[in-house]
């Protein structure tokens, strides 16, 4: 029994409903066309295929695009030791989707944390309410609309958010530079993003023409000049 | 230990005597006796554990009665990540603590907000309390922290305490 005999046999059983199954890297994908049906089709997959640990259950933001979020969904059989994912999309419009809790009881953390963090209602979910913020927090946070640094709000003796400072960040690490020092978390210039360099390498090289060194004096630069 | 001025006091006969005036008496009962509100909130915790265990022991410095409560103790280690949603809590808890009472931000994220600059992260505890010493580190090292106990117990030893003194 493996990934793509058991998502063959899901695609058998929803042949209206589930694409072919895609694999990349030895793990199998399969996509809903519509995401109403997820409770039948997790009901089988637990019942029938042995997928009865959900891993994991999170979203996407496809922003730009319609439908706008994606759910996917991580699955795993103890038994047949077999993964599975399933994707299934929703629309902006509608933002909603039925719970599978009462398939997998540990969708219900999972399911509020998506409802906290992207904005997704889950119907008929026991106790559907944030999870990682606080109740009353106006936004949800992980859409790519959200800010990084946050929007202030306020909620009087609850909590309170303000912008935090970004200084030219986020300082992430740039992929693809030709060695550690140019991939380094630097402030980003976009323009030379593209160039792959960093920015800072370069002006490490504007500052070794003009002041000898490339770097500022380390403690042993300053020892020998005083001693 | 002899007492040389002109008191009428044989300190041969009747014992050692210290001659002080009370705020440095006072301060340094204080300085010597910190006992820590250690709000440990993340992993800055751990190293403040670590302080106070054998290797580098803070009860040196009187501080070993980590007392959960803030009624009982005098200074409040913010060790950790302070996330909005706990922002409040941490405010809340130091107003109960009574004066006089002082304030470390131990590490990066209790500073300034340390590797989180999000929206979920208050940038710096000192946006709600009062801090006296920072310490810098990811975490900290604790030998880091017992130098900033040491650098409060000298800013502890330089307050005036009578003439600050709250009347009912």
């Amino acid at each position: 029994m493996t990934s793509i005999d058991l998502a063959k046999q899901l695609k058998t059983r929803f042949s209206d409903l589930i694409s072919e199954p895609v694999e990349f890297r030895k793990e199998i994908t399969l996509s809903l066309s519509d995401a109403e049906r997820i409770g039948d089709v997790m009901v089988v997959a637990k019942g029938e295929l042995g997928f009865d640990y959900l891993v994991d259950i999170t979203s996407i933001d496809n922003y730009g695009e319609d439908p706008r979020f994606t759910l996917v969904y991580h699955l795993y059989g103890y038994g047949h030791h077999c993964h599975l994912r399933l994707k299934a999309n929703v629309s902006e419009e509608k933002s909603e989707a039925p719970t599978v809790t009462t398939v997998w009881r540990t969708a219900n953390w999972h399911e509020r944390e998506i409802f906290d963090m992207m904005g997704i209602r889950f119907r008929n979910h026991p106790d559907l309410r944030r999870i990682l913020m606080w109740e009353g927090y106006p936004y949800f946070p992980l859409r790519k609309d959200f800010p990084l640094a946050g929007r202030p709000s306020e909620m009087p003796e609850v909590a309170f958010t303000s912008t935090a400072p970004m200084a030219g960040g986020p300082f992430v690490t740039i992929a693809g530079g030709k060695d550690t020092i140019s991939r380094e978390p630097r402030v980003r210039i976009p323009e030379t993003d593209s160039l792959g360099m960093n920015a800072r390498v370069e002006r490490r090289k504007d500052i070794q023409k003009s002041h000898g060194r490339a770097h500022g004096p380390g403690p042993v630069d300053s020892r020998t000049k005083n001693g | 230990m002899q007492t040389r001025s002109e008191i009428g006091y044989n300190s041969k006969v009747e014992g050692d005597v210290v001659v002080t005036r009370v705020d440095a008496a006072i301060s340094w009962f204080r300085k010597n006796s910190l006992w820590p509100m250690p709000m440990g909130l993340a992993c800055c915790a751990i190293e403040l554990m670590a302080a106070g265990a054998s290797r580098f022991d803070i009860a040196r410095f009187g501080a070993e009665v980590m007392r959960f409560s803030p009624r009982q103790s005098d200074v409040m280690i913010v060790a950790g990540t302070v996330t909005y949603k706990m922002a409040l809590a941490v405010k809340r808890i130091y107003d109960q603590m009574a004066e006089p009472k002082w304030v470390i931000a131990m590490g990066a994220c209790a500073s300034t907000g340390g590797m989180y600059r999000s929206y979920a992260v208050l940038q710096g505890v000192d946006n709600i309390l009062p801090v006296d010493v920072y310490v810098a580190g990811c975490p900290p090292r604790p030998e880091a922290l017992l130098d900033a106990l040491m650098r409060l117990q000298g800013k502890v030893a330089r307050e005036p305490v009578l003439s600050t003194l709250k009347v009912a």
